[in-house]
């Protein structure tokens, strides 16, 4: 019992350092990345490479001067943030990282919990996640803030819509079952969710983009309209919690994306590798290629979420109510529809 | 612990909250704490669900009533910016008639609930009627008619909510 609190405890805080420095290392690949796109350097001061950036910044954020505003609800305005960094933090609990390790013939799962209602875990942290931004632009007393936090809400809320129904499809095609660790050993048998869901990874990916407030659906902090959004009045770390929470966001998506759809620590021949190199179930070097495999898919999502970024203009409110309501909606209905067709031709359903 | 197995500590534990939060709803001044409290309140309810053993209800309870429908309440009141100051003055006639009104509606309630058979505890843990594959074939099979009313019935109030939502009808 004991072993296994301790155990789990390790695993927890191993999540919590990856997701904290994969953000933090996202908001220094970000600028290089641009610079890149820009024909510029991008930062290259602190540490080789300007790798040592991104301690500069939290430094920074950390020593700035806090401003509470007098008007504001303290209370509230504090918790808002840290809202929106515990539920960004919640979700790392329900993916599995890689496969199973075998140590003094104990079987160690590499996930934080599989319980069988992971996806929808994963939609309620989500969903609750929206209180954050509503509480601390509520909070902040100030005009700017509410509209941000209303146009996120009400951003996230439309998106979720088509979001869920693409993740229905999904289901389906991997056989009914809502716990992310089955999603992803069932592609491990078959082929990648991509080739049966290529829509639904569309729909799924756009509505991704939305939820995390990136470009170009960042109308929540749209400066040119908001001066900076529902996070207008916070400074110091509070901002900090709250930009840092997105990148956070941005590697989760792109993780739960790599493993709804593309298998997750599963590659192609990845059998065959196994076989060749003789490892065996269980086996820590099989659990670290699998963990290398997913971490280049999750890269190469993060990456392409910064390139969308610095490539697309922002939507218009307007243009971006009419892409959630009147084209993800039911494109992703129509999905569902040939999804059933489709999954039935195969034999995967019967009545 | 004193006697009680640690559900019986979280049940006892969760019950108090809700009560709690669920009196907040009513006592605070501020219509966004209000809500903000009510939200606290469908968690703990949430919590019970998940005593039950009854997962599927649990997460669905706060996707659809925490995540979107207390959104959306919350969204209307934080445009209309009540607060103390807006909030209309009430003479102490109210007040009296409010409290009669209310402590009656507690009389009814007492008295009916007085009546009912007091129903056995149902053996938690055992129970797997509330997984999500269990769930979906009684629903779908059993209890298919009134869940295919119920859908007809959001359909209805999606329609209306429409209608009302639109400026001019064509």
């Amino acid at each position: 019992m004991i072993a296994f609190l301790i155990y789990k405890l390790i695993l927890c805080v191993v999540v919590f350092a990856i997701s904290l420095g994969i953000a933090a290392y996202s908001t220094l690949w970000e600028r290089k990345l641009s610079a890149l796109l820009q024909d510029r350097v991008g930062p290259d001061r602190a540490g080789p490479f300007g790798l040592l950036q991104p301690l500069a910044d939290g430094g920074k954020m950390f020593f700035k001067e806090e401003i509470i505003p007098n008007v504001s609800n303290r209370f509230l305005f504090v918790l808002g943030p840290s809202l929106v960094m515990l539920t960004a933090l919640m979700t790392g609990a329900v993916i599995p990282w890689t496969k199973d390790i075998y140590v003094n013939g104990h079987l160690y799962s590499m996930q934080i919990t599989d319980i069988n209602i992971g996806v929808l875990y994963l939609f309620g942290v989500v969903s609750v996640g929206v209180y954050g931004i509503m509480i601390g632009g509520w909070a902040s007393n100030n005009k700017y803030a509410l509209l941000g936090a209303i146009r996120a809400s009400s951003q996230m809320i439309s998106y979720e819509i088509a979001m869920g129904i693409a993740v229905i499809a999904l289901i389906i095609t991997s056989g009914g079952t809502l716990s992310l660790r089955e999603i992803v050993e069932q592609q491990d048998a078959g082929l990648a969710n991509i080739v049966w869901q290529p829509l639904g990874f569309i729909i799924f990916f756009v509505c991704a983009l939305a939820e995390t407030n990136r470009a170009p659906f960042d109308l929540p902090e749209c400066e040119a309209e908001l001066v900076g959004g529902y996070h207008t009045e916070y400074s110091s770390m509070k901002l900090g919690l709250f930009l840092f929470a997105e990148y956070i966001n941005m590697f989760i998506s792109s993780a739960v994306m790599s493993a709804f759809y593309f298998g997750g620590y599963n590659f192609p021949f990845a059998h065959e590798l196994y076989d060749a190199l003789g490892l065996h179930d269980g086996s820590k070097w099989i659990a670290i290629i699998g963990f290398g495999a997913y971490f280049t898919k999750i890269a190469i999502f993060i990456s392409v979420f910064m390139w969308i970024r610095w490539t697309l203009p922002r939507f218009r409110y307007d243009q971006l109510m009419k892409l959630g309501w009147r084209v993800l909606l039911p494109l992703s209905l129509l999905n569902l529809a040939i999804t059933v067709v489709v999954e039935f031709i195969r034999g995967n359903i019967t009545f | 612990m004193l006697g009680y197995t640690i559900t019986q500590w979280l049940f006892g534990i969760l019950s108090f909250l809700s009560i709690m939060f669920a009196l907040m709803v009513v006592f605070s001044r501020n219509p966004v704490n209000s809500v903000l409290y009510l939200v606290l309140t469908f968690f703990c309810i949430a919590g019970h669900y998940l005593l039950l053993n009854a997962q599927f209800l649990a997460v669905v309870h706060i996707v659809v009533y925490a995540g979107a429908i207390m959104v959306l309440f919350l969204f209307i009141i934080m445009l209309m910016n009540l607060n103390e100051d807006t909030e209309p003055q009430r003479t102490w006639i109210t007040k009296i008639i409010a409290g009669i009104a209310g402590g009656m509606l507690l009389f009814v309630l007492v008295g009916s609930l007085k009546g009912t058979e007091q129903l056995g505890l149902a053996s938690y843990g055992s129970s797997q009627i509330g997984l999500v594959k269990n769930l979906g074939k009684v629903l779908f099979s059993e209890f298919l008619f009134p869940f295919e009313i119920a859908s007809v019935l959001l359909l209805a109030a999606l329609v209306g909510a429409i209608m009302i939502g639109k400026k001019e009808i064509k």
